[in-house]
């Protein structure tokens, strides 16, 4: 029903249409008659945060953790400047946000008033759409229409830029049926695949002797319906499976067809498979350059078929043989369809020599390390957080850097929505906030940031907003006293001069949760570390775990500079890793 | 050299270039809405696209309609993605390579000034009519000419004006459409 409202109110309004009810925000004098409608209800809970590119990264931990779209609400000028970070970061990782920031009054716009910034300028770059709202008529299709481009097609992060004097004004409100039944003029996502091409990609399918699954983010973004549908066709085709930093989950880590993760810090398996398949079933992932290593040399023997929802994906670093567009959770389901009325027969015997082959490399137990009784291995911290966590209803997300690296190695998952990390644009200070949004939406869950002492202080402040609204968040630290993937490549390509990558001064952590009013615990003991975890686990409150772990540990393996999959560096790699990069992967930027 | 200086590995991959750049004119349809320019212009910076000449203008008023003429040049696989991208925008609605499309009609139109007296004047004057050039204004020492053509055309009659006294020139860029009775 239309309502006659001020366009504060329209925005609770949508908000409550929209099925939302958390936002992340923190207000400012051109947000405040919004505040003011949000004090005068109850259905959507606002989370007051510490700085703003925390509430944009509690909108995508809650996003990630929920299939939801993330809403964050900040004020002009630094309010919307801080929120760029985060912005950026979900649009690379196309994670669905709305932003809603303050502006000053539209006579005011241009006149460089207080806090006036060119928002819609500032974010055109990192946001999937932005709206400037010049009259309050517009707003309830621009409300609505930025939920639908936020989660619809491949998701990203939009932003609504509010006037001050538009907050003010009385207008029409009309709810999202009354819009959605027009279609938008030019923003149509192609949700279904080819169904010629799909059948087509089930016949090199069936055809293949040396196929591999490579998923990425966008299994987990066509919803849970997709990670079944990837689990049933592998079922079905007995191939094997690997994923990027971003689609960890859709494909249970505990399965036998599970290859681990890809990529630079990938295992040695499932890169070996990519270089040496016949078949490369791309179903949501973008060829990023950490996957890739060098383009040339990049599985040259194979096929590719690539799904994606993005046509822009398609061709942009590799060239596919079969581009299929369309939500890979569609196509995931014709595939099994299509299969399934092809054959029931698995081809088992047709896969042998392939599966032998992927097990002779599976044997190198590329993700090992050398433990230690009297120091804590990183790997050793995160494999013993995991085997206490086991069976849990768990949430991890990650700062980045190498303990990000350790925790997707070390981690599996076997539920989509589990995993939370920066994976595109690699934010330092993720983890924490993200922590935040993923326990708002999930009261009771264990929710365990795994962190690296450098990267958390980037966003320590947020430790204030889990204990306002008690949100007994674990943030794991693995404190290496070191930015350890800057010390990492110093040592390896920068002849060991280790500029700046050292953590001086680090804080008490333990002091540092208690003055936030959390719960502090330390540790550097392998034998004590189980019973610390322990107590992490079973404390109410917030807790800062300092786990104090060896110091130099290098994060392998490691496809190094210019190389291909198949010249990978394993752990038990003698030699000098800085010199195996030659003068012409030297040369690269 | 010295060797801390020296550049280091990545793990980026640069791939020589081994197609060659091709000239393109695209034609795209928006929504005339403000900031869209900025849009389109903030893409091709932002990914290091090449533009050439850009023209843009409102075609149709009642739907809100404007139709952005792009000259770029760029290899086969960047032009693809170039495409993409534009598609990608919200308010972009289509966009046609009217050079792939082939068969396209291609103008511009120019504005010449050139000031001189005696023989080159004359001589600026028969040229001008040669060329089916307008006189839009004109003064005892200068003419401003109003040239319509391909961009060919305009550049030759650029050229030619030069050593007739010259003064200044302005372009509208291109206003391209493909032939044939079907419309985009």
């Amino acid at each position: 029903m239309p309502q006659q409202m001020t366009g504060a109110e329209m925005v609770v309004e949508a908000l409550k249409d929209q099925g939302v009810t958390d936002i992340f925000g923190y207000p400012g004098g051109a947000v405040l008659p919004m505040y003011d409608a949000i004090f005068q209800q109850d259905k959507v809970r606002h989370i007051l945060v510490r700085h703003e590119q925390g509430a944009t990264h509690m909108a995508e931990g809650y996003a990630r953790s929920t299939g939801k779209v993330g809403v964050v609400l900040v004020t002009s000028g630094p309010g919307a400047t801080n929120a760029v970070t985060g912005l950026t970061d979900a649009l690379m990782d196309s994670i669905p946000i709305v932003c809603l920031t303050g502006q000053v009054a539209t006579p005011l716009i241009g006149s460089d008033a207080f806090q006036e910034c060119d928002t819609v300028g500032i974010t055109r770059s990192c946001t999937k759409h932005n709206y400037l709202v010049k009259n309050v008529a517009d707003l309830p299709r621009i409300l609505h229409e930025a939920f639908y481009i936020a989660r619809s097609g491949r998701p990203g992060p939009v932003l609504i830029d509010i006037p001050k004097d538009v907050q003010f004004a009385m207008g029409t409100y009309y709810g999202p049926t009354e819009i959605e039944a027009t279609r938008h003029k030019s923003y149509r996502p192609q949700l279904e695949g080819d169904i010629r091409l799909i059948e087509a990609a089930v016949d090199m399918m069936l055809r293949a002797e040396r196929p591999v699954f490579y998923t990425g983010g966008g299994v987990i973004n066509a919803g849970p319906e997709a990670s079944q549908h990837l689990r049933e066709l592998a079922e079905l085709t007995g191939f094997p499976v690997t994923s990027t930093l971003m689609g960890l989950g859709a494909f249970p880590g505990s399965s036998p067809q599970w290859l681990g993760m890809l990529g630079m810090h990938g295992s040695y398996q499932a890169n070996m498979a990519m270089h040496d398949c016949d078949l490369m079933i791309n179903l949501g992932a973008r060829f990023d350059d950490r996957i890739t290593g060098r383009i040339d040399a990049f599985s040259p023997q194979s096929r590719k078929i690539h799904v994606d929802i993005d046509p822009s994906s398609i061709n942009k670093n590799i060239v596919i043989d079969l581009p299929i567009v369309g939500d890979v959770g569609h196509v995931l389901k014709e595939m099994v369809r299509i299969w399934r009325s092809k054959t029931n027969q698995p081809r088992t015997e047709a896969l042998a020599p392939w599966w032998a082959e992927i097990e002779t490399w599976r044997a190198k137990n590329s993700f090992g390390f050398a433990n230690s009784s009297s120091v804590i291995k990183p790997q050793y911290a995160i494999q013993r957080l995991y085997e206490a966590t086991k069976g849990r209803d768990v949430y991890v997300t990650t700062e980045v850097g190498q303990h990000q690296m350790w925790a997707a190695q070390h981690f599996p998952f076997d539920l989509p929505n589990r995993w939370m990390t920066s994976g595109g644009l690699g934010t330092m200070g993720y983890g924490l906030p993200a922590a935040i949004g993923v326990q708002v939406a999930h009261p009771e869950a264990l929710v365990i940031d795994i962190a690296g002492e450098a990267s958390v202080q980037m966003t320590m402040q947020e430790m204030s907003t889990a204990v306002q609204y008690g949100l007994p968040v674990k943030i794991f630290i693995l404190n290496n006293e070191r930015m350890g993937m800057v010390r990492q490549w110093q040592e390896l390509l920068h002849g060991g001069r280790y500029a700046h990558s050292y953590s001086e001064s680090l804080p008490d952590f333990v002091k540092l949760a208690e003055a936030y009013g959390g719960h502090g615990i330390k540790c550097d003991n392998p034998a004590d570390l189980d019973a610390a975890i322990r107590e992490m686990i079973d404390s109410p409150k917030p807790v800062l775990f300092d786990c104090l772990v060896e110091k130099h540990e290098n994060c392998l393996p490691m496809i190094p500079s210019g190389k291909p999959h198949n010249e990978m560096i394993l752990p038990d790699f003698a030699g000098d890793v800085g010199a195996v990069i030659d003068a012409k992967g030297r040369e690269l930027v | 050299m010295n060797a801390l200086l020296q550049p280091t590995g990545s793990v980026y991959s640069l791939v020589p270039e081994t197609q060659t750049p091709e000239r393109h004119t695209l034609s795209v349809l928006v929504d005339n809405e403000p900031g869209i320019l900025a849009r389109i212009v903030g893409l091709f910076a932002a990914r290091g696209f090449n533009i050439d000449s850009l023209t843009v203008s409102e075609t149709e008023h009642e739907k809100g309609l404007s139709r952005i003429t792009v000259v770029t040049v760029a290899t086969p696989k960047v032009l693809q993605q170039i495409k993409l991208q534009l598609e990608r925008l919200v308010p972009v609605h289509r966009v046609h390579d009217l050079t792939d499309e082939g068969k396209s009609l291609e103008r511009e139109l120019a504005l010449v000034k050139v000031a001189s007296s005696g023989e080159p004047r004359a001589e600026a004057l028969r040229l001008a009519d040669a060329y089916r050039a307008q006189i839009v204004d004109a003064t005892t020492e200068s003419f401003v000419f109003e040239i319509t053509g391909k961009p060919s055309k305009i550049d030759s009659f650029i050229a030619i004006m030069v050593p007739l006294g010259l003064v200044e020139v302005v372009r509208t860029g291109l206003a391209a459409i493909a032939r044939g009775p079907e419309g985009m």
